[in-house]
């Protein structure tokens, strides 16, 4: 016993102080692409070498449309290395969670040149309008939100659906020392009946369909659905075939979805603060709708 | 008695007579034989009765549109041969079926139901032929056949799914677990026999998570595959990568340069120390001893940082390639590394005194679950749950690969078989992998760490293994043509190793499942692919 003490003392508080803080990660860690896509010739060579199809181009007499869809992306930077122009470059943005899973894809039209190489057209369009992600407020306030909307926390219950379980070691680091979720009042419950929020990795398999559906209708209303990873977006590098359904919104709506391959803690606890967000709205809407 | 070496061609002709042929490799340590069909049997009890030979895995490959017929490829092991003798017997389209050889070889019990689910031929003389990788309620279909397309749309699945063996008797309960269970793990279905609190029988239903990755690999040209590989387990991304780049360069030649294969085996390792620790740490909290978890599960972000910062991905994704590696490091990256290692050796010996220091832990973990090595002998288990149980397997050891010749290690091997020397053989070799490390990392990691990849000529086949941390993965690829693969097999060591858990479990009461589980975490999407 004195030595569990001794070591827990001098070990001392080693949680992150994300979100309230911005998070401590490697300078060589592959975040979000970014893309100039005004300096940006040929979209070509990426789009052969994305292992997921996330960019992707399709030409129509003279003219390219290029579309770039991060809820597809493993990155896994081949892009970057492929686009000898320097227009895509591999960023440390993590915080890809958006309710819109439009707002995951952009599309650029470009004109053609004789070589096959390209010129910008038109300006980037988003799948949907910018929606606001207002992190740092939403980091700060989530204990008393939740303690406000819930009465004392948050259940989560995870659903693997058929991932590779990449995404489930980092759910699980979520409960480690380092990034300590049950500081915002947030729980992993054990029964999808005692939970308000399911966090979802996938491909959804034809195997798991069902099992989904059940643990979904076994959630008490209101809940939430979060798709975790590429895979449970958009079926990732597995896609849609014989075995696989593709992303966790082919089988039950989904509220949030986190980009990663997998998400990175941070990534995860993101997205799940914005899910909270979106609690409060659908509590509202119920009150008054 | 049992000799070092495989027999040589010569003598297989003499014994099987000229039907036995043999197949030109592209590597000196794989051999390849092809016998008939008939004689499968016969070969398996000489090279396993007089050669002490291990049967490592048993699969299928369709080459009806090619060649005419099917063939089933045996893979043979020998202790202190480093090569592999790949035994390929046609099994005609005309006459889908092939002696089973699972009634005196257990090991083999799923892998050739595996191959009937699969590719629809049947292993006679099976003792339990029913369908083990599609669930009861699918149709009648058989996924790896080429002429089944990928994105087959299947009717609705009717019926039940599972067809369990009853378990009957006065207060004889079944207890159906799964398949979303309750802590963040990966699905599949367990029914319990239990008779009060002891297990009876454990029937496990697993493919929860199949997913058509054998067959997506024919789909996706070659440097595309590389990222499904990595996608075979998530936990083992590294591990199964590389067995991925090195099938490939085994087929098209190509060599590796040094520095890329000791970066491989500095990052192979790291692997392996990651879920080890974390292993050791779940399966304390799974006994009550929650402190011992969160250093541990501290411990293990620490590696996860230290990943990042050496292949920019914390699950070591997207760093291997075929040739080499991606990325070099530089100067600050491998100080990181040194400066991380030792600090983790020494936060890891003071995990290794607190859990050793619990009398309550150890209590629980010894004696439980206990796999014998005969059983474990029989049923092919590999990896940690294997030389817990006097299983004295490491494809690190035995097959060498990346840069392990380089570097000298202890397998350790306990013949006791229970959670607490599962938890053993962890702690070894952690303390194993350190030095393997940190002798690494002493070389002058200086020069090219990327080959060149020339087209990759079609038709080639290769077998490549790796020690996984969790024991031997294995795949096997036929390249085809236009930089795409005809066939890609993956062996996966969680394949071997659910049936001993069912062995270990047995006896046991219900409420140390989870820890007698977690003591061999194996892994689902592996099993299921």
């Amino acid at each position: 016993m004195f030595k569990i003490l001794q070591k827990t003392m001098s070990t001392g508080v080693v949680t992150t102080a994300y979100p309230s803080k911005p998070a401590q990660i490697s300078e060589h860690f592959r975040g979000r692409p970014s893309f100039d896509f005004e300096k940006w010739q040929d979209a070509r060579p990426a789009a052969e070498l994305c292992p997921t199809g996330a960019i992707s181009c399709r030409d129509d007499g003279d003219s390219r449309r290029v579309t770039v869809d991060y809820g597809l992306c493993v990155f896994c930077g081949l892009c970057a290395e492929a686009s000898s122009d320097q227009a895509v470059r591999m960023t440390q943005e993590f915080e890809l969670a958006t309710p819109d899973r439009r707002n995951l894809v952009l599309t650029v039209e470009y004109s053609l040149n004789a070589d096959g190489t390209h010129r910008q057209l038109g300006a980037v369009h988003r799948g949907s309008s910018n929606v606001e992600v207002d992190v740092e407020s939403v980091g700060q306030k989530a204990r008393e939100k939740i303690q406000k909307l819930l009465g004392r926390s948050l259940c989560i219950r995870e659903v693997d659906a058929g991932s590779c379980n990449g995404c489930e070691l980092e759910i699980v680091a979520l409960n480690n020392p380092i990034y300590d979720i049950e500081r915002f009042g947030i729980h992993f419950v054990a029964s999808p009946r005692h939970a308000d929020m399911l966090l979802v990795t996938g491909p959804v398999t034809r195997n798991m369909e069902l099992a989904l559906l059940k643990t979904y209708r076994a959630t008490p209303e209101p809940k939430l659905v979060v798709a975790v990873g590429a895979c449970g977006i958009s079926g990732g590098i597995f896609g849609e075939n014989y075995a696989s359904l593709g992303g966790v919104d082919k089988v039950i709506p989904v509220d949030v979805y986190i980009p990663g391959c997998p998400p990175r803690p941070q990534a995860l606890l993101h997205g799940i603060l914005l899910a909270v967000g979106r609690l409060r709205q659908k509590l509202y809407d119920d009150r008054t709708g | 008695m049992t000799q070092a070496m495989f027999p040589s061609f010569e003598t297989f002709q003499q014994k099987f007579g000229t039907q036995v042929q043999s197949l030109r490799a592209e590597r000196e340590d794989e051999i390849y034989l092809i016998v008939r069909n008939a004689d499968i049997r016969a070969i398996t009890t000489y090279l396993r009765g007089e050669f002490g030979a291990r049967l490592a895995t048993v699969f299928a490959e369709d080459r009806c549109s090619a060649e005419g017929v099917f063939f089933n490829y045996y893979v043979f092991e020998q202790k202190g041969d480093t090569r592999y003798l790949i035994v390929r017997a046609p099994v005609p389209a005309n006459d889908p079926q092939f002696p089973s050889l699972a009634a005196e070889l257990p090991a083999v019990n799923w892998q050739e139901r595996e191959i009937q689910d699969w590719f629809g031929l049947k292993p006679v003389g099976h003792p339990n032929p029913r369908r083990v990788a599609l669930h009861d309620n699918w149709p009648d279909v058989h996924p790896l056949r080429k002429d089944f397309p990928i994105n087959e749309v299947l009717p609705p699945f009717e019926g039940e799914r599972h067809i369990y063996r009853p378990a009957l008797g006065e207060g004889v309960f079944q207890v159906p677990v799964g398949p979303v269970h309750a802590g963040t793990i990966e699905p599949g279905h367990f029914s319990f026999a239990v008779a009060g609190e002891p297990i009876l029988y454990l029937q496990l239903r697993m493919f929860y998570t199949h997913k058509g990755t054998e067959k997506l690999f024919e789909r996706l040209p070659i440097h595309k595959a590389v990222f499904l590989a990595e996608s075979v387990s998530g936990d083992s991304s590294f591990s199964h990568g590389t067995a991925f780049c090195q099938a490939i360069e085994r087929a098209a030649q190509i060599e590796v340069p040094l520095r890329a294969l000791i970066m491989r085996t500095i990052l192979l390792e790291l692997e392996r120390i990651c879920n080890h620790v974390a292993d050791i740490g779940a399966i304390a909290a799974d006994v009550g001893f929650v402190v011992a978890n969160a250093h541990a599960s501290r411990l293990k972000e620490m590696l996860f940082t230290l990943n990042e910062h050496l292949a920019g991905n914390r699950l070591l994704r997207g760093m291997v390639c075929i040739g080499g590696l991606r990325r070099a490091w530089g100067s600050w990256q491998v100080d990181t590394l040194c400066d991380t290692i030792k600090a983790f050796e020494r936060e890891f010996q003071d995990l290794v005194a607190l859990v050793n220091s619990s009398e309550s832990t150890r209590d629980r973990l010894e004696h439980t679950g206990i796999l014998k090595p005969a059983i474990a002998k029989d049923l092919g288990t590999v990896g940690v749950a294997g030389r817990a149980s006097g299983i004295d397997l490491d494809v690190r050891r035995d097959h060498p690969y990346a840069a392990y010749r380089r570097f000298s290690f202890r397998v350790p091997v306990y013949q006791v078989g229970d959670v607490w020397h599962r938890v053993r053989v962890r702690i070894d070799e952690v303390k194993e992998s350190l030095g393997i490390i940190r002798s690494a990392a002493d070389h002058n990691l200086a020069g090219e760490f990327r080959a060149p990849v020339p087209p990759i000529p079609p038709n080639r086949c290769a077998l490549s293994a790796v020690e996984g941390w969790r024991g031997e993965i294995m795949h096997w690829i036929r390249t085809g043509a236009d930089n795409h693969l005809e066939r890609c097999k993956i062996k996966d060591p969680s394949l071997n190793n659910w049936p001993a858990l069912v062995e270990a479990v047995h006896g046991n009461i219900i409420a140390d499942f989870p820890v007698i589980n977690k003591s061999f975490n194996l892994s689902y999407s592996g099993t299921d692919r």
